[in-house]
């Protein structure tokens, strides 16, 4: 019996998916390890019954007709699927797996990475700590003459008011989006004497003991109050730019706002807008737009943005346990007999 | 002309000399007198400018204060020359207040406030002996020094410097996004040792309680056995895998047998917030290994705290110098 056939956009795919698929399909994997160029892409889909796909490949209505009416599955190694033309799929009869779970502790740890690095200053303080030559531009901030230039630490040493960061102790968090990412963020924020933490959410959530006590609000309440604005909600029709000129204009000129979901629920020129005039305080972002962001952005000048290269889910285990779980979404969907653990559709 | 003489003046009257039993009130005034406020304010002196201005405000009101003017350690000679005659002195970790500054001071100096809560920077013995009392000021930076400290755990074990650097430098351009790129160490299902469960140490364990780590170890010591305490022998015992942190002090360390555990794989990664010297010079070996991360003793930089360390450092050296006042948060 003839075994099915599957693509994989990429070659540096942790093993043990590849081993899980090679028992039971005959396995394309393209040969780099950067996003599959177009035309390969549709060149080599024709004629797949699977794909094994990641964020980078926009999978739309013409790479499934270029795969043609043998393409079943598509397994994409990712809990976010705004890459994926859904309802395209869904009225081609292909099965979608997706996997959501075995990377929330790694995307909301890497949420409070970013906050305590955004506000504690880390970029900038190891800037001056080891002296490279800052790409930030010079601004009114206390600490610019301090860390531009090399040796930014050896003038300074250590001062009273140097590097100075806003606390968490005693703040007001507001996270938007209270889904996976956003609880697993509560709960670990738990611990940082937190004075009030607020979210905004499709639906008002049922936290158990676990989790501290959080206010359901607006999204206009969110930002007015809030010291903090985390952005953890997935992108769709409803959040898409959600996060523009009047939403940073309503924000805390103080306020820090964090985004670690997608690029897309930021209109990014209003954000840099924001940043430069002082709207706001600081920003971090694991995600933007484009990805990746070309390294002369204005963003990449701003000294209160910290910018990090999309590594929500970048975790050993993490990565493993996606590989794994996008190889068995895959064979479940071809393989008789075999379930796919976290269907999309 | 002296104080006892000008009352002598005004109360002497000649026709009671022979008669009158001599009384040494005669020579107290009768009526209070104004003296000039710098007569009776004690001397303090700060060892830098840039302090929070609500120590200096608070300093000022009952105080004579002498500021450095600069916004780096004081030199040498002019803090030798400056604290001479001084009653109270305001510093902080960079100033190395040993015996040469107490007999320079000489024996006007009767307390010293540092604006930390570590003390290694002072000689506190030679301070005991010499009856100095010593402010610190505990507690108020506990929470911001635990903060750093996860802070910079994150910010080592997810890579954050290193995928930062590739972001700005066209590496995330080639790479776009892979599967095993730039892979961290996770905290989920981790062991978290803790070593010194202090102040801080609660504060950082309090801090990791949702972040799913499997297994909390703490080890407390003497104060005798810290230096140095993190030698060739621990490094080599650690898990190869092992992330270290250090936020206390630099002299913990061996810093070189650190390098070598860094170099040759002995342990995956460490983030220091102080180490040997600081400030550590830009070519040090240190800043060169992308498996460290390094920030310049940053624990407690947060405005709140600041600005609570400086008003209780200051309500200390009032706590030691004026009658009526205590000290806050003596050390001895």
């Amino acid at each position: 019996m003839e075994k099915p056939k599957v693509l994989i956009t990429k070659k540096d795919v942790p093993q043990i998916a590849i081993r899980k698929l090679r028992e039971l399909c005959d396995v394309d994997i393209y040969e780099g390890s950067y996003p599959m160029p177009r035309d390969q892409l549709l060149a080599r889909v024709a004629g797949k019954d699977g794909l094994f796909c990641f964020i980078t490949d926009r999978i739309n209505t013409k790479v499934l007709d270029a795969a043609g009416r043998s393409l079943r599955v598509i397994s994409t190694m990712s809990v976010g699927y705004d890459h994926l033309s859904l309802e395209e799929m869904k009225s081609r009869d292909i099965k979608v797996g997706y996997t959501p779970d075995v990377l929330t502790d790694a995307t909301a740890e890497l949420t409070l990475a970013l906050l305590l690095a955004t506000w504690r200053r880390l970029l900038q303080a190891n800037a001056a700590a080891t002296g490279q030559r800052c790409c930030y531009r010079p601004t009114l901030l206390l600490q610019a003459n301090a860390e531009l230039n090399n040796g930014g630490w050896g003038r300074c040493v250590w001062g009273p008011v140097w590097m100075l960061g806003k606390g968490l102790s005693g703040s007001t968090v507001g996270i938007f989006g209270l889904g996976r990412t956003g609880q697993a963020v509560l709960k670990r924020l738990a611990g940082f004497n937190v004075a009030k933490f607020l979210y905004t959410s499709t639906t008002k959530k049922e936290l158990g003991g676990s989790y501290p006590v959080a206010e359901f609000v607006s999204f206009e309440r969110l930002l007015q109050e809030s010291d903090f604005v985390i952005c953890t909600a997935a992108l769709n029709e409803q959040t898409r730019a959600k996060f523009n000129k009047d939403a940073f204009a309503a924000m805390k000129n103080s306020a820090v706002f964090i985004n670690t979901s997608r690029g897309g629920l930021v209109d990014q020129e209003a954000l840099v807008w924001a940043i430069q005039t002082g709207q706001i305080r600081a920003a971090g972002l694991d995600v933007m737009t484009p990805e990746p962001l070309p390294a002369d952005h204005i963003l990449t000048t701003l000294p209160n943005c910290t910018l990090l290269p999309h590594l929500g889910t970048s975790e050993e285990r993490t990565r493993a346990a996606m590989a794994e779980l996008a190889a068995d979404n895959l064979l479940g969907g071809l393989i008789v007999g075999k379930q796919m653990p976290k269907r999309l559709c």
